[in-house]
């Protein structure tokens, strides 16, 4: 599904990934956990195509496409889903339409019909429900007033109306209450098959407890040290991570 | 580069292509041109207005000849010549308005419906009736008929001088008198066309009432002038919409709107304005002076201005509410949205007279390309508006480094009992947020207007139904620059 090739990426002259390498397969789940700074955020930002970095060497390919020749548009329509960290408001812009509008976008470079208002109205209230996302949420604008809760909720939502082939997780559950992660964690596991993939990028254990990792990496300095099965995370819960990098 | 710049780059260099700027080859009857006494008695005369009525209009020149045009204004143009404009013009031939629309000219029709404004009334809107305006003189009044059974006058302001001479001589000049300012008797002395609304005493107005101005023919000035008229526990919903042809030379608008409503009684009045803009050069477009001002003349009566302002080279205009009777409502809504070399300059004058008067102010400035964006307000509390109050908020949202946003607040009160509040913005596009839609798979451009339209929604929202998904599209297209 992925396959990161010695990446080595800077941003304002600064080298913050250096020659990172990185697989994932189809319906994997990987998590990436890494001490402050390492470079957890940039990846995730280039792969999603922000355009502030400098690509210095190495190649990116997501299901079969060169991502980096991509448009910031194009890899979303390809499948690929950035769940922000800090999602950002869009006042006056109702969220509703809005997922509407992604989602159309996306079937139409599929070549797909494109869904109807009353027809999406209905899925967007039934997937939300399955979420225990209530429809009040529905009518508001994006991210406008929401808490750091409802925002990362709307983030999954929004995941699991667009049913991503790659989903990038950044620190979704930082900030997050026991109900929230809950939320968050439920949204994943529902979306797990045999076609979609995750990168789960966290600093605590506590999320994968609820959500099983296939891999789990260590970054530092922005190149992987060390992978590994759920063992790694609980070894930097227990030890830090002196021993990893 | 960042995206924000690209942005710049897409929006200001392409092309801005306007949809309305083909022009319709008609000949054309038309005066010397310049301005003196001659010309408005020829306007006059044209028009078969009585004695008095010239006398108004000559009087109004007398005054004009002692006025300067304001300049307090953050526009810059080059020295307007009033010898240098044609002051009337009205399709050749056409001496009375057509009785139906079998003897309107197919061109004309034609026009409209390119517009997309059909006249043929089984083709209309549905609940909206149309006085088309072409030039200086009204072609076409749609549902005419049907209004006339509520005892609805609506009519073109010339029909109304001839027909309803009782009401123009006691409201015509009474909102904004014609020596006010120089563009305020400029148009008194040579208005030409507009529309005229009266809505009797307990008649709430079924449908939307609506005027589509189109000024056509080169050189020509157009000075519409609109009176509305709304009798004790009335109603009426009145929406204007404009478009001109692309040309290379500026043209003069100059339009005076009166608004007077009485005991109980509401206006709301709604722009959509789309004149010619000038291109990326600021070459041609129109200079777009207006006067629009509202009386609330009797107890909880109650005027709203909603205004989409996206064309002309220069807009310059206030649509203001005198609230004078106790308990009155003022409102006024704006979105101003300029691109390339474009200036706007607008704003509203709320005055406060009566006691328990309310008004509000919501006004969206978006600025593009090399654009300068001006919000002026001002907020007046008179000495007997015990207990009032004002909401003033204005937002600016920036795209690109080379435009400009201004806001220009004033506040005068003169009664310690009154409460203002006030708050404003300035904010650029956002990248984040522009990553965040894109992200979602949502194209640059979509986000863009995505966004816009978010942040103008409060005022979109006030539009009437029929126009609002039109305002959302005008909105969009303004940003893109390309064919919608």
């Amino acid at each position: 599904m992925l396959s990161i090739k010695n990446l080595t990426a800077s941003i304002e002259e600064n080298k913050i990934l250096n020659n990172l390498s990185l697989n994932i397969g189809k319906g994997e789940v990987h998590a990436l956990m890494g001490p402050n700074g390492s470079g957890k955020s940039t990846l995730s930002n280039i792969l999603a195509g922000k355009e502030e970095y400098q690509i210095l060497s190495g190649e990116i390919i997501f299901n079969g496409n060169n991502l980096l020749d991509l448009d910031i548009e194009e890899r979303s329509q390809k499948g690929l889903f950035l769940a922000f960290q800090y999602p950002v408001e869009i006042p006056g812009v109702n969220i509703t339409p809005f997922l509407l509008t992604a989602l159309n976008s996306k079937l139409k470079k599929e070549g797909k019909k494109e869904i109807d208002n009353l027809t999406f109205a209905k899925n967007i209230k039934h997937i939300a429900s399955e979420l225990g996302i209530q429809k009040e949420m529905l009518s508001r604008s994006v991210n406008e007033g929401f808490s750091g809760g409802e925002k990362k909720r709307f983030e999954i939502l929004q995941m699991s109306i667009l049913k991503p082939l790659l989903s990038i997780l950044d620190e979704t559950d930082s900030g997050l209450d026991v109900d929230a992660l809950r939320v968050v964690t439920d949204g994943v596991n529902k979306l797990r098959n045999p076609e979609s993939s995750f990168l789960i990028i966290t600093h605590y254990q506590r999320l994968l407890d609820y959500i099983e990792p296939d891999f789990v990496h260590v970054i530092h300095e922005g190149r992987i040290t060390k992978t590994g099965n759920i063992s790694v995370a609980q070894e930097i819960e227990k030890n830090g991570y002196k021993n990893l990098i | 580069m960042s995206s924000i710049n690209e942005l710049n780059d897409i929006l200001s260099d392409k092309e801005r292509s306007y949809k309305f700027g083909f022009s319709t080859d008609i000949e054309s009857e038309r005066p010397k041109k310049g301005l003196s006494e001659d010309t408005i008695k020829f306007i006059s005369s044209k028009k078969n207005e009585p004695e008095w009525m010239l006398d108004w209009r000559l009087k109004a020149f007398e005054k004009w000849k002692g006025l300067k045009e304001p300049s307090w204004a953050n526009i810059s143009y080059p020295k307007i010549d009033y010898q240098d404009i044609y002051y009337y013009s009205a399709p050749k031939g056409f001496k009375e308005k057509p009785k139906s629309l079998d003897e309107v000219d197919p061109k004309l029709i034609e026009t409209y419906n390119k517009l997309g404004i059909p006249l043929q009334e089984q083709k209309v809107l549905a609940g909206v009736a149309v006085d088309a305006v072409f030039d200086s003189v009204s072609v076409a009044t749609t549902y005419k008929g049907e209004l006339e059974k509520l005892g609805i006058i609506f009519c073109s302001i010339s029909e109304a001088v001839i027909n309803h001479p009782e009401l123009i001589k006691k409201y015509l000049g009474s909102v904004i008198p014609p020596g006010d300012h120089s563009f305020a008797a400029l148009n008194s002395a040579v208005f030409t066309d507009g529309s005229f609304v009266y809505i009797p005493e307990n008649v709430k107005c079924p449908i939307e009432l609506s005027t589509y101005f189109r000024i056509n023919a080169e050189e020509t000035g157009q000075f519409e002038r609109t009176l509305i008229i709304a009798d004790k526990n009335s109603y009426v919903s009145y929406l204007e919409g404009c478009t001109a042809p692309q040309r290379d030379t500026n043209q003069l608008h100059a339009a005076n709107v009166e608004l007077i409503a009485l005991e109980n009684a509401e206006i709301k009045y709604s722009t959509i304005q789309n004149w010619f803009p000038g291109d990326e050069e600021g070459k041609g477009g129109i200079y777009n002076f207006v006067t629009k001002r509202g009386l609330c003349k009797e107890k909880n009566s109650k005027i709203s201005w909603t205004q989409v302002e996206t064309g002309s080279a220069i807009t310059w205009k206030y649509p203001s509410c005198i609230l004078k009777g106790e308990n009155s409502i003022g409102e006024f809504y704006s979105v101003a949205i300029t691109n390339n070399m474009q200036q706007a300059d607008t704003g509203t004058k709320m005055t406060h007279i009566g006691k328990n008067t309310k008004s509000k102010i919501v006004s969206k400035g978006i600025s593009l390309g090399k654009s300068q964006n001006t919000y002026r307000g001002l907020v007046n509390f008179l000495k007997n508006s015990d207990k009032s109050r004002n909401y003033t908020q204005c937002d600016s949202l920036l795209i690109g480094d080379k435009c400009g946003a201004h806001t220009v607040p004033y506040i005068e009160s003169k009664n310690h009992s009154s409460i203002v509040e006030h708050e404003a913005s300035t904010s650029k596009i956002n990248e984040e947020q522009l990553f965040y839609c894109r992200q979602r798979g949502l194209n640059q451009e979509e986000a863009v207007s995505l966004i816009v339209n978010g942040f103008c929604k409060q005022v979109l929202q006030e539009l009437p139904m029929e126009f609002a998904v039109e305002a959302q599209k005008l909105v969009s297209i303004s940003l893109e620059g390309s064919v919608g």
